[in-house]
């Protein structure tokens, strides 16, 4: 598939899950990335991976957390790869807890990685997109749209990432950027499976309450970005695809 | 043939409504991306003239004229399909008429005709490929429902109602057919240049061209949809890179409903 061919794109928590799948889609499609993420090793492994096969992608490490760490991100991007013509905004943490139990901490870090961050990174792409175009994807999350117990920030952060990205599609689509949200449900990634004890026995659990009866992998939803950044989805702005394996319509 | 890139080569695809408008765009992407398509509509003139486009550019399309108002024209097409095909993989529900009129004064007429056009039909033709897909170990539906499937519109009562309960009838019959092969989503575009819309202009009284320009303002976006874009987003659902994708409306409007 050469939807991204010379395609200038930049993939934010590419050092596993879904965005390690969304940079070898990228470049499987022709796109030149720079990677980013907090894990050196990680992101240097990816990016070496998809250079052995041929493509171009280099790593910058960023922490998120931090605004100026962003802005350095994006502008670091631009100097990597000529410009930026799509930004994936990928990165992401969970913590557990209802609303009387999180800690402070773990309520602001969800909402500084899962939502801040998106919007300072976006606000940076913006501007450098305003003249001639291009496109975000942000990872929302089923819990987007409905929520789930014991999940409080990540409920929270997810469903402001959404609504962030259809006021950002509203304020930007003369501008010919197109902003749009990939909505899965559980998918099977680090961030799902770390600390599980019996993996086989979680993902019998997990699929049982999928229609489809299993939970998504990466390239799963990895294939829905690159639809979305890609010219065939030129007419969509501000939707939010949602893959799920059914999970929603029940 | 170009490269194969939605892995959909010789798969059997029947397009309803494919005489004109984004059924036609449907039939003619999925010949583009290497699928057997039947062609299916009212009007066999244009059906014909689809079908002889798409063997132009290398494709292979057969008519089957169909009037799907009723069941067992559903049963028949579906038949006729296999006849030409030797089994079917992805079925494209894009008959669609629309009345602009409120609901005070919608005639019996004109809500028996949109819910039989843009409903029934639909349930009858998958309902009539259900068992064919069973068979097969699995299948691909795909319906065009639209933004009036969530939000309403005004002076379009017969046709909001008809693709609410679109969008419904495809989150059903999604989870009815998830354990068992079928994947089940729809489209869900805003205005598209299609005969369509020029209907509603006529509908409406309004000169076309400044109905169109209007209704390209009222889109983020600033322009209206070619059907060339719903197919391809049809395309994406149709394919095996939407395996995970079931029971879904994707939208494709140009930012309206994110208003």
């Amino acid at each position: 598939m050469s939807d991204l061919t010379a395609k200038r794109a930049l993939v934010t928590g590419a050092t596993s899950g879904i965005g390690a799948a969304t940079a070898r889609a990228f470049a499987a499609a022709g796109a030149r990335l720079v990677l980013s993420g907090r894990d050196r090793a990680r992101g240097e492994a990816v990016a070496a991976e998809i250079v052995a096969g041929g493509g171009e992608a280099r790593f910058h490490r960023a922490d998120l957390r931090d605004s100026g760490a962003c802005d350095a991100l994006v502008a670091a991007a631009v100097q990597s790869l000529g410009g930026l013509d799509i930004l994936v905004n990928d990165a992401g943490v969970f913590h557990r807890g209802d609303v009387a139990t999180i800690e402070p901490w773990a309520w602001r870090e969800t909402l500084a990685v899962n939502l801040d961050a998106v919007f300072f990174l976006s606000r940076a792409a913006v501007r450098l997109m305003h003249d001639r175009g291009g496109a975000i994807v942000n990872v929302a999350s089923d819990w987007a749209l409905t929520a789930g117990e014991d999940a409080v920030a990540y409920c929270a952060a997810k469903g402001g990432v959404l609504m962030l990205t259809r006021a950002m599609a509203l304020d930007h689509a003369r501008e010919g950027i197109r902003i749009n949200a990939v909505c899965p449900g559980e998918v099977e990634t680090p961030m799902l499976t770390e600390g599980v004890a019996d993996l086989e026995a979680a993902r019998a659990r997990w699929a049982e309450a999928v229609p489809l009866g299993r939970i998504a992998s990466p390239e799963d939803v990895a294939e829905a970005i690159l639809f979305l950044a890609s010219p065939r989805a030129r007419h969509m702005t501000g939707s939010a695809l949602v893959i799920d394996g059914g999970a929603g319509a029940a | 043939m170009a490269a194969d890139v939605w892995g959909l080569a010789g798969r059997r695809a029947l397009v309803t409504g494919a005489t004109s408008g984004i059924g036609a765009a449907c039939a003619r992407a999925l010949a583009g991306a290497g699928c057997r398509v039947v062609v299916s509509g009212r009007d066999a003139g244009r059906g014909e003239a689809v079908c002889r486009e798409i063997a132009a550019a290398g494709g292979e399309a057969h008519f089957v004229a169909a009037d799907l108002r009723a069941s067992e024209a559903a049963e028949g097409l579906v038949a006729a399909a296999l006849e030409r095909l030797g089994g079917l993989d992805v079925l494209v529900n894009a008959a669609g008429v629309i009345h602009r009129r409120d609901a005070p004064s919608t005639t019996d007429e004109a809500w028996r005709e949109t819910l039989a056009v843009n409903l029934d039909a639909v349930f009858y033709a998958c309902r009539a490929a259900w068992p064919v897909m069973l068979g097969q170990g699995g299948g691909v539906i795909v319906t065009v429902a639209s933004d009036a499937s969530m939000i309403g519109a005004p002076r379009m009562a017969a046709y909001c109602a008809s693709k609410g309960a679109v969008l419904q009838l495809t989150r059903a019959m999604a989870l009815d057919g998830a354990r068992r092969g079928i994947r089940v989503n729809a489209v869900c575009p805003d205005e598209v240049a299609t005969p369509m819309l020029e209907s509603e202009a006529r509908q409406l009284g309004r000169d076309p061209e400044a109905f169109l320009a209007e209704a390209a303002e009222g889109i983020p976006l600033g322009r209206i949809a070619a059907p060339e874009e719903v197919a391809d987003a049809v395309l994406f659902l149709a394919s095996e890179r939407a395996r995970f994708v079931t029971g879904t409306g994707l939208v494709l409007d140009g930012g309206v409903t994110a208003r």
